[in-house]
């Protein structure tokens, strides 16, 4: 089934020109890897599905997203963020105890009942696999959990507005090995209800935890196939060279 | 001929030693009014009338006048202010107009302070017809704090990290929720110490209210907010310069009464400012 259609996507900051007549589908239940070195674009293709490039000043777009058939811009932005959630680069809790984080989105989409709001954060914090650190410190300043912890916070958070998509952008990039193998464990759970879109600067976790893999270069998608074959035998040199690590 | 350790020792004595001339005025500021008010300061002082042509008696009322004069000021000038505050910081678009309230805002600071007097007196006082009255004073007190207000909620706004309202838009929260819950709360420190600074402004100017509400003589209490009403800076002017023969020593105790009741606001305000500070974790 297919998720997000894009066709024809041109994306400017200002003068520059982020995404270049991208062309691609996302399917539901997949984990989409999406590579390539610093300024291809790839965080600007992830912002444009929930619409937070919008917030930028100098932002202008040409083309057609379609999220279930639907054009993105008829959504309200409420509407289509809460159905496609975001994990950031950095573990970005908000400045609330964890579970005011984790029943921050669904309080924002009007749950008052505390039973109703327990139950949410206990289920996120499970599907997170964080529940058994944090459940006897509930209260407590979401600042003090360790780095790896505040991701899968963060994760939990997004879980717990039941999204249908979930947008990683380089959910790993400030964790070390165990952290980042705990999030790509949960991202691998995820997958059987939900879509994953994972921008990774990590080409070995591109391969490790993607269905398929996209490769972006200079705001052109170079490439999109299942992982298996961009990792064994790409169609595109710029590809193999990548992922071999001749450039990047 | 260069010699490090001297050259430090001799940038250290200077450091040192305006770092001390900026103390020594505040302390001996202090010391003064300490000493030479302190002696005069007894209940009755604080509690009483001003009694023969106040070379006598005490100086309540224009204690209270300067207590409801700050209050009103505050009642006025930290909601519009903070509102304004939230729309140049989170809604307004950077366009000319934009810019043109912003210059306005700076300026407004700059205006001295007996301009705003002249300027309550011919909007509120006469213009409105409050007379002169605490509301008029009040509200040309609050004009003149405004922009203490706006620049330090803008500023306490913009300094919660943009990152926080990305992840709550990412969550689906409108922009309103943002910033009631998210981006607000974190600010209320730095609102709260624009706050402090504006009320202690009001409460120790004297030109603002010389047209617009301060009683020369007044040994009541104000019965509404349409009376006039004494307060302290003009009474200690009055006393210091208007009226021949007052003690020495009441001078000094009404300046200490209002310094005093100026550090008293501004506690208040602090130890609410702490209480968020504590909570503020990033």
């Amino acid at each position: 089934m297919v998720k997000f259609n894009i066709e024809g996507l041109n994306i400017w900051f200002g003068q520059i020109h982020s995404i270049k007549e991208l062309r691609m589908e996302i399917y539901a239940n997949e984990i989409l890897s999406v590579i390539g070195p610093a300024n291809s674009g790839k965080t600007t293709f992830l912002r444009m599905l929930n619409r937070l490039n919008e917030l930028e000043m100098n932002f202008s777009m040409k083309g057609k997203v379609e999220f279930d058939g639907q054009g993105i811009f008829t959504f309200d932005t409420e509407v289509l963020r809460k159905k496609i959630g975001m994990v950031f680069a950095l573990p970005l809790p908000l400045p609330l105890s964890i579970f005011g984080n984790v029943a921050y989105g669904a309080r924002m989409h009007g749950v008052r009942q505390k039973k109703k709001l327990e139950d949410i954060v206990e289920k996120a914090l499970q599907e997170a696999y964080l529940w058994d650190e944090v459940k006897d410190r509930l209260g407590a300043s979401a600042f003090k959990l360790s780095g790896g912890q505040q991701q899968r916070l963060c994760i939990a958070r997004t879980l717990a507005v039941e999204p249908e998509v979930i947008l990683f952008d380089e959910p790993c990039s400030g964790l070390d090995p165990i952290s980042t193998a705990k999030v790509e464990e949960a991202m691998r759970k995820l997958k059987q209800h939900y879509s994953l879109v994972l921008v990774t600067n990590n080409v070995k976790q591109a391969a490790r935890v993607g269905d398929r893999t996209a490769f972006f270069l200079s705001g052109e998608l170079v490439e999109i196939d299942k992982t298996e074959k961009i990792f064994t035998m790409p169609s595109d040199t710029r590809t193999d060279e990548y992922i071999r690590g001749k450039f990047g | 001929m260069r010699n490090p350790q001297r050259t430090e020792k001799i940038a250290f004595f200077f450091l040192f030693l305006a770092t001390l001339v900026i103390a020594l005025p505040v302390g001996l500021v202090v010391i003064i009014i300490i000493s030479k008010g302190l002696p005069a300061i007894n209940w009755q002082f604080l509690s009483d009338i001003p009694r023969q042509g106040m070379r006598s008696g005490g100086i309540f009322p224009a204690i209270m006048g300067t207590v409801y004069l700050v209050t009103g000021a505050i009642i006025f000038a930290l909601p519009i202010g903070l509102l304004a505050a939230v729309y140049l910081s989170e809604y307004a678009k950077d366009n000319l107009l934009t810019r043109v309230i912003k210059l306005a805002i700076v300026n407004l600071a700059g205006v001295p302070s007996v301009v705003y007097g002249l300027f309550g007196l011919a909007l509120f006082v006469v213009f409105f017809k409050f007379g002169a009255s605490i509301l008029s004073g009040s509200l040309t007190l609050g004009i003149m704090i405004l922009p203490i207000i706006i620049t330090a909620s803008r500023e306490a706004l913009e300094s919660v990290p943009y990152s926080f309202r990305e992840v709550s838009y990412s969550l689906g929260a409108s922009k309103w929720q943002t910033i009631r819950h998210i981006v607000l709360p974190n600010a209320i420190p730095g609102i709260l110490t624009g706050t402090i600074l504006g009320l202690g402004r009001a409460a120790g100017e004297t030109a603002p209210i010389l047209f617009t509400v301060a009683a020369f003589y007044l040994p009541q209490l104000p019965k509404s907010i349409f009376d006039q009403a004494m307060a302290l800076p003009y009474h200690l002017y009055v006393i210091s310069t208007q009226v021949p023969n007052v003690d020495e020593k009441i001078r000094y105790a009404t300046a200490l009464v209002l310094l005093v009741l100026v550090l008293c606001m501004n506690l208040v305000a602090i130890l609410i400012r702490y209480q968020f500070r504590k909570r503020k974790k990033w």
